[in-house]
């Protein structure tokens, strides 16, 4: 169906047609046959995937698939999960970040995360940003200019610059996001991870943070879990649907890829039957 | 299609008055809120008279002699100051000894400690059990201890601060848990998501959080063992002190066991006097009680 992408909806309609091709160039994380177990449960199995330089991947799939499962383990997060385990290898750079010898609090420094829920600190809007760059012990030339240049890059200065002083929760939903999302790249991350970013947020906050994505994907490279189609198909460059797959014997719930690749292709020419379900709304 | 004015409008309309509930129903919470009440009524009136009682008693020798006079052999010559220190140094000692350690040990458990591991619910569970055990029985302890290590006079302040720590300390403990408990783990991700390792965490978002938590509960615990008597009892501090104490060997006695000793003089003066203690205790509790809750009301909940 070559034409079904001017009869498509304008919602659906991706930003970034032709720009991806198939192949990904560039890629600067790849996930080679990662398990994630919480215990003795395999929560997410045999999922392979790459995410390019500077693109934005979405991952999508009806809830419980391990979306969630499968991003912390992107920045080691879910180390922090009593009994989470991951199997298979998941390379940034190249490098295996579960390898022998590897600082997980490096690997979140520079694969970084935004949350479901924002989570400012009860801090100062100044603090919130200079926070990260401090504990990691960064060599900051001025501490003013990179607080003024994240927030920035996160299209936040201009509404709090007569503000840093004021503690971070006074601002609203969508600033407080925005502030997270201006924390996580203080740091100088090259990935940042998105759960559900805009999950909490009214539409016009979500148009915001959607446009900040297309801003940062210049710099940085994007990995955002979503449960909102249209936003898939507006800012990603690539997506990943998961499905749960329900194991005969034991009923128990794993999370498989079921396919991967432009987010055009899979928005209109899905092919497997179950992303076809998923995205017309027909399961999920 | 119709629109939701007329199919609000066209609804049946259930009346809001069913008739008469059974009587069980009415009567029941009726009776319930009476004895609550009377529960309330019987706790106010006494602690009221109590508090009228000491007032009256006390309220003429509760002035400039009590604070600045030493204890002596004439009710009309006699003060509290060397109880008043006393109590400074032993609570300021035991403030000193138990918070460092409290909030450490609580730090440890909660942020820190395999939870799962036996040993550390073994230790859990103590600190729960810790905390109900009679304030003699930790007397003893502090007086088997410096025993032990050959201390002969025992009635020293770092030896009531010592026997008051063991006291309060798990109460410290269970407050600071829970003041830990109570930051939120998103708090604690969005720092690690930074790369800012578990000690940072703890000391720059966990701690500074939970400080109004644990302050509220250290001033409780200390004020708990500024009202308590038994354990010093035990250490020989009811003995006649005419100085200042001035240091941590000092010899002491505090202001429940001053009282305590006035009290059980033939003379009506020394029982005013008694009573004009008790206005200062019963006032110095109510404060710091007063300045737990105010902490706790202002700091509360910042996210
Ligand atoms: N901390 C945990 N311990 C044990 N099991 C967990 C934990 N977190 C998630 N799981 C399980 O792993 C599976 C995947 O959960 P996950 O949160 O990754 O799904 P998700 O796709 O993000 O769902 P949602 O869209 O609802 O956020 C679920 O079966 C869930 O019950
Ligand atoms: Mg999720």
């Amino acid at each position: 169906m070559a034409s079904a992408h001017d009869d498509a909806p304008m919602h659906l309609r991706p930003m970034h047609t032709g720009q991806v091709t198939d192949h990904i160039a560039r890629p600067i994380m790849r996930v080679e046959n990662v398990d994630v177990y919480y215990g003795d449960f395999r929560a997410v199995t045999e999922v392979n995937l790459a995410f390019g330089l500077n693109e934005i991947t979405a991952l999508i799939g009806p809830s419980g698939c391990g979306k969630s499962t499968l991003l912390r383990s992107l920045n080691r997060m879910n180390d922090l999960i009593d009994g989470a385990r991951v199997d298979g290898e998941i390379l940034f750079h190249g490098e295996n970040i579960y390898g022998k010898g590897v600082d997980p609090i490096e690997v979140r420094r520079r694969i970084g995360m935004v949350f479901q829920k924002p989570n400012p600190f009860p801090k100062s809007i100044y603090d919130n940003i200079a926070y990260g760059p401090r504990v990691t012990g960064m060599k900051v030339d001025s501490m003013d200019d990179l607080v003024e240049e994240s927030l920035t890059r996160a299209a936040l200065w201009d509404e709090v610059k007569d503000k840093l002083k004021q503690s971070a929760i006074g601002l609203s939903g969508g600033q407080q996001q925005r502030l997270c999302i201006a924390r996580a790249i203080s740091v100088r991350p090259d990935v940042i991870l998105m759960d559900e970013p805009c999950a909490s947020l009214d539409p016009i906050a979500t148009m915001r943070i959607e446009d900040l994505m297309q801003e940062l994907r210049k710099q940085y490279t994007i990995v955002i879990v979503t449960h909102n189609m249209q936003q898939a198909a507006r800012v990603a460059d690539r997506t990943a649907f998961f499905t749960a797959q329900v194991s005969e014997g034991t009923g128990a719930r794993t999370g498989v890829l079921v396919e991967y690749g432009t987010t055009t292709q899979i928005f209109e020419d899905p092919k497997d039957q179950r992303t076809e379900d998923y995205i017309s709304g027909r399961f999920g | 299609m119709r629109s939701l004015k007329d199919s609000v409008a066209t609804a049946p309309t259930l009346p809001l008055s069913t008739g008469e509930r059974p009587r069980e129903r009415r009567l029941g919470p009726m009776m319930f809120l009476i004895v609550l009440w009377l529960s309330l009524l019987v706790a106010v009136v006494f602690l009221l008279t109590l508090i009228v009682n000491i007032v009256l008693e006390g309220g003429s020798r509760f002035g400039l002699q009590l604070f600045t006079e030493y204890p002596a052999s004439s009710p009309d010559r006699a003060g509290a100051r060397p109880a008043i220190l006393g109590s400074i140094w032993v609570i300021g000692v035991t403030a000193v000894l138990t918070i460092p350690i409290g909030v450490a040990a609580a730090v440890h458990l909660e942020e820190f400690a395999d939870k799962k591991h036996w040993f550390n619910r073994v230790i859990e569970l103590n600190v729960q059990n810790l905390a109900a055990v009679p304030s003699i029985v930790y007397g003893l302890l502090a007086l088997a201890f410096l025993t032990l290590i050959g201390v002969r006079d025992k009635n020293i302040v770092i030896g009531g601060a010592l026997a008051l720590s063991l006291l309060i300390l798990p109460v410290i403990i269970i407050a600071t848990r829970e003041a830990i408990r109570a930051v939120p783990s998103e708090i604690r991700d969005g720092s690690l998501a930074l790369g800012a390792t578990k000690w940072q965490t703890t000391w720059r978002q966990v701690l500074p959080a939970s400080v109004p938590g644990i302050a509220t509960g250290s001033i409780l615990a200390l004020s708990r063992a500024l009202g308590e008597a038994a354990p010093l009892l035990l250490l020989g501090a009811l003995v006649f002190v005419s100085f200042d104490p001035n240091g941590l060997l000092s010899g002491f006695t505090t202001l429940p066991i001053q009282i305590f000793n006035w009290t059980g003089r033939p003379q009506e003066g020394f029982h005013e006097l008694a009573a004009a203690a008790s206005i200062l205790l019963l006032g110095l509790l109510l404060l710091m009680n007063g300045l737990a809750i105010f902490i706790r009301n202002r700091y509360q909940k910042r996210w």
